[in-house]
């Protein structure tokens, strides 16, 4: 591992701060297209149906706008991705399988006759049933994919072969703690809503727009438009949030204005309303996880098993990986022999379910610590205290059968959480509005593994390069996206510690398709492990490079000189290196053994719940969060990351929820699909934990996802000390507080 | 094009009015400007924001007399309002957040009388009276009668609302005020309750009993200010008020609760207010 070199480790301003607060950062929306019109989208209304026509309105003027459908499209009628089984609109005769599902385009001068044209053509579907539970999709109600509406299964098997020896595993227990836990579908609610803009140029589509994933983007158009790489040129503009919600869905925009923009013959601009990307974008997964635990005389877990059912909505689109996620934290840091972990992730007719924040391990993370909170309850065990004689440390093994070598900061977050934690407080008291209150305390302990599942880093193959140009300056070319998170200014860290120039000289260039190297999407808490980590490489071979032209040529001074003077004699100085795993990497994808991720975050949360009884309103007074990290790169952006994960969170565990009324969102606006405001966020104690990986750059490893995984179970299990009666799905809303009234026992 | 007027005195606004019923009044815009891409464009507007004679806060004759166009901001910072009507002062500080305080008005509040509107239960509880204005003359109307059904209210379509009148709580009056929304900031109501109880020798005298989002309008609990009449305050006058209140409100389910929460709610907020604290 290297040393940390300054400015790594220092909470250095954002690069891209000013810009953004002061107003001059330019989003899609801002950006200056005068020729360019403005596109809207025509949706099904249906969850499902057969396409029969789409009707145009003699009445309205068609000769001023363009109009495109599934027909327009010269190449496959796909957004590639994992599988091909999402049209980019529904062709006539085609099905429809979602509401709010596009089935045409139309792009006007004007937003208001672009809108009014979108209103003027009528879609005539024929109706088919639609299914709208998981338990409904496994039956087979309506066929929605293959034969058995499963987008994807998994099994693991640790210690035993077969169900039998499950069976007598859990026979032979002297205890099993048993249960079924919903956790519940999730907007991302990114500030900037969805936006895209494109224009053809001699031939060339060239697109730029709101993205976490240019070439997630460039090779759905590839198939789309039937191009070769050099045909499409994806760009991303300033983009004000993704949290997952920007990883697939853009790819869907792109195609969009694309059609339009060769169409309308012009740049051709989208730009979603938010009630329009609430009810037509991505949301979390819905999850159902049965969970069993076996423990024997001596309170040492001796088997789990677990079986979580996804709800992926109505095409595959992520929905595998996703679930991948799931089941591989389905077993939770702990230690147990024998375990089983069975996913499934089923066809409905609701809008695709997708990537956010998490990726499937927030919904099984709620299980397991739901389930390991009923261990210590049963056992009349301490919460920490059970945790800790359970948990995973270095020499253990996961449920993949991975044994864990380094960076397992275990012990190093309970005593950060038990450091600060004190006692807790008064059970009972009175709010502010003078209503009885009832108090309770919760805690978990969860892991994340960072960067790509299994041999995914491997195939990804992530490349960038740092340049040294002739004016002296250096420059980070990658495809990974700044969504907010403050990546480029953690690049610049990375890059100038690793070149020992001064921070000032090294820029990140905005990503564009035509311009940097595939550094694989920006996704799985990846960016700063596996990216940042080809970027300090990267620069230190540049430097060594420069350093012994340097020494050949004579030049005196530092690298900015042998760059200047490289610049004149040959040029440009330019380093592309390809990610390489650490040693020791093995995965089995049929048997889902080995190792399931190069490293894992491990994070600990207590909070302090109130709940007031005569308004069943969750108030959290207290949260602690203490998240191994491997190394901060910029302390200050770490933090930012944690809280805003961990009120993510919070917010997912008692305020926020996607209401779906006969498959469509009820609550398509941000007046009632709420996320927390500052007034909800409790003061939040966040403790960052270094425990290095030795293969990260300076030691650093994933934060984007981790906070996100731990406090709703924290917060179920505050609630239930409570009120002493289980809350197994979430949000545990003032509504479903209400409803568990009879079931309170408060001590 | 659509026209735009702000008006100079009130008898031009006035006159405005009885000319063009149709045009849309504007206050601080902070409800109006959410539904405005789903509307038609008005064919004018006439401008109030900041209009004087409709603004300001006056304390004298034994009330409180609060201008149409007074914002939220001005309404919680006024002193006598803070003392006096407390409820009307909380019910302002949790009006959206801060800068929907300082645009949103109270004429805006009642102009759309909506159920969620979170003004209008203090203003029940606070007897308020409405002064509203046309070319045919001023006059008042009692809050407990402006609104008609869901978002309608008795404003003619040539009037403008002019002033909120309300009186001075006697010293024997206790008053409590209530929100429950879906989180603590831009939040819409679930439930909203206020109350003037008048008090003598711990037994209630008289009481008034505003309520929000449990109707489809702000509604007064009349059974319930019957109910706990003559009752000592505490756990009796408090039960009698729960009764009542079940027996005499049906709210409903919608995205953002459901009627068994919002009946639960409002029980447990309204016989709150009878305990002794
Ligand atoms: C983000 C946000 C959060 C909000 N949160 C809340 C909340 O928590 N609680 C709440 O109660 N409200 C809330 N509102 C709604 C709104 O802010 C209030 O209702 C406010 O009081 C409206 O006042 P205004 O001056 O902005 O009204 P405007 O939008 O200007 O007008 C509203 C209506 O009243 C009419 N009107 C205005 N003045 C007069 C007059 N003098 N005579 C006759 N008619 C008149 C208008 O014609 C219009 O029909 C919120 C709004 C937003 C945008």
């Amino acid at each position: 591992m290297h040393r940390a070199n300054p400015p790594v480790g220092a909470s250095l301003p954002r690069v891209d701060g000013i810009a953004k607060v002061t107003g001059r950062a330019r989003y899609l929306d801002d950006l200056d297209a005068p020729q360019a019109w403005f596109g809207a989208t025509v949706r099904s209304r249906v969850p499902h149906g057969v396409l029969e026509a789409l009707d145009r309105d003699p009445a309205f003027d068609w000769s001023q706008v363009a109009v495109a459908t599934a027909a327009d499209i010269p190449g496959r009628n796909v957004i590639a991705l994992i599988e091909d089984d999402q049209p980019a609109l529904v062709p006539i005769g085609g099905r429809v399988m979602h509401v709010d599902e596009p089935l045409a385009l139309v792009a006007a001068p004007t937003k208001a006759l672009a809108f009014a044209a979108a209103k003027a053509l009528h879609p005539r579907i024929r109706p088919l049933p639609p299914v709208f539970t998981i338990d409904d999709a496994l039956a087979g109600a309506q066929q929605l994919y293959k034969d058995d509406n499963v987008f994807k299964q998994f099994l693991i098997r640790k210690g035993h072969t077969t169900d039998a020896e499950l069976d007598a595993a859990f026979a032979s227990a002297a205890q099993v703690i048993e249960g079924t836990y919903w956790t519940s579908p999730q907007e991302q609610m990114y500030i900037e809503p969805q936006a895209m803009m494109a224009e053809w140029v001699d031939g060339r589509c060239h697109i730029v727009g709101s993205m976490q994933c240019p070439y997630y983007v460039h090779k759905a158009m590839k198939a789309l438009l039937g191009c070769d790489a050099d045909g499409v040129v994806i760009a991303q503009s300033v983009t004000g949030g993704g949290f997952g919600g920007k990883e697939e869905y853009p790819s869907m925009l792109a195609a969009h204005v694309a059609l339009l923009a060769a169409a309308a013959k012009r740049p051709v601009k989208i730009v979603y309303e938010r009630d329009e990307d609430i009810a037509a974008t991505t949301k979390r997964h819905p999850a159902r996880t049965h969970h069993r635990i076996a423990v024997d005389a001596r309170g040492e877990i001796c088997a789990m098993d677990i079986d979580c059912v996804m709800d992926g909505g109505a095409y595959l689109t992520l929905s595998p990986v996703v679930l991948s996620r799931g089941v591989l934290h389905a077993a939770g840091p702990y230690r147990c022999p024998i375990t089983r972990v069975r996913g499934r992730v089923v066809a409905t007719n609701y809008p695709p379910h997708g990537a956010f924040r998490g990726f499937g391990a927030p919904q099984t993370t709620f299980a397991y610590e739901r389930q390991m909170q009923k261990l210590a309850r049963a056992r009349g065990e301490d919460a920490i205290a059970l945790r800790k004689r359970l948990a995973l440390r270095s020499g253990d093994a996961t449920s993949t059968g991975q044994v864990l070598g380094f960076s397992v900061g275990t012990d190093e977050v309970f005593a950060a959480v038990e450091g600060i934690a004190g006692p807790a407080p008064a059970r009972s008291g009175t709010s502010a509005a003078g209503s009885p209150v009832r108090r309770g305390r919760g805690f978990v302990f969860y892991f994340h593994g960072a960067g790509f599942t299994g041999s995914g880093e491997q195939r990804l193959a992530g490349r960038a390069t740092v340049a040294a140009l002739p004016d002296g300056r250096f420059e980070v070319r990658s495809s990974s996206t700044d969504i907010g998170q403050g990546s480029i200014t953690m690049f610049v860290q990375i890059a100038a510690a690793a070149l020992g120039v001064d921070p000032g000289r090294v820029a990140v260039i905005d990503p564009s398709t035509s311009r940097v190297p595939d550094s694989g999407p920006t996704v799985a808490s990846r960016t700063c492990m596996v990216v940042g980590g080809v970027v300090d490489r990267a620069a230190r071979v540049l430097r060594a490079r420069l350093e012994s032209w340097g020494a050949e040529h004579g030049v005196a001074g530092d690298l900015a000189a042998i760059a200047r003077a490289h610049g004149e004699v040959v040029g440009e100085l330019a380093e592309t290196v390809t990610y390489e795993p650490p040693p020791g990497i093995q995965w089995d994808d049929a048997t889902y053994t080995g190792s399931a991720y190069p490293v894992y975050g491990w994070g600990a949360c207590l909070v302090d719940v109130a709940v007031d009884l005569d308004t069943y309103e969750v108030a959290i007074e207290r949260c602690i969060q203490a998240i191994d990290v491997g190394k901060a790169i910029n302390p200050t952006i770490v933090k930012g990351q944690i809280e805003g994960g961990t009120l993510q969170a919070l917010g997912w565990a008692v305020l926020e929820n996607v209401v779906y009324k006969d498959g469509r969102v009820a609550n398509a606006n941000m007046t009632n699909c709420i996320v927390p405001t500052f007034a909800d966020a409790p003061e939040l104690e966040t403790v960052l934990v270094e425990v290095p990986y030795p293969f990260g750059p300076s030691g650093a490893k994933g934060v984007g996802e981790i906070p996100m995984d731990g406090p709703a179970a924290a917060v179920a299990n505050a609630v239930e000390d409570a009120l002493g009666c289980a809350f197994d799905a979430l949000p545990i809303s003032p509504e479903a507080v209400a409803q568990s009234r009879a079931a309170w026992r408060l001590s | 094009m659509t026209a735009y007027v702000r008006p100079r005195d009130l008898a031009e606004a006035l006159a405005l009015r009885a000319e063009h019923p149709d045009w849309m009044v504007l206050a601080g815009g902070t409800d109006l400007m959410v539904n405005a891409i789903h509307q038609k464009v008005p064919a004018g507007i006439v401008d109030l924001w900041r209009f004087a004679p409709i603004g300001g806060i006056t304390v004298g004759d034994g009330r409180i007399t609060i201008g149409a166009g007074a914002t939220w901001t001005e309404v919680e910072r006024h002193p006598a309002i803070r003392e006096k009507l407390a409820p009307l002062a909380l019910a302002a500080r949790e009006i959206g957040a801060l800068q929907i305080q300082a645009r949103g008005t109270v004429g805006g509040n009642v102009g759309t009388s909506s159920p969620v509107g979170d003004s209008l239960p203090a203003l029940l509880a606070l007897d308020c009276e409405l002064e509203v204005a046309s070319v045919r003359g001023h006059r008042r109307a009692p809050y407990s009668a402006w609104c008609t059904g869901y978002r309608t209210t008795q404003l003619a379509p040539d009037e403008l609302v002019i002033a909120a009148h309300l009186p001075l709580p006697g010293a024997n009056v206790r008053t409590a005020w209530r929100k429950v929304g879906t989180r603590r900031a831009q939040s819409i109501s679930k439930v909203m309750g206020a109350a003037a109880i008048e008090v003598d020798a711990g037994v209630v005298v008289s009481a008034r009993i505003g309520l929000g989002a449990v109707a489809n309008r702000p509604i007064r609990a009349t059974a319930v200010e019957e109910a706990v009449r003559g009752q000592r305050l505490g756990a009796q006058a408090a039960e009698a008020a729960r009764a009542a209140l079940r027996a005499s409100i049906a709210p409903i389910d919608d995205v953002r609760s459901t009627a068994a929460y919002r009946l639960e709610v409002a029980e447990n907020v309204v016989a709150r207010f009878f305990h002794v604290s």
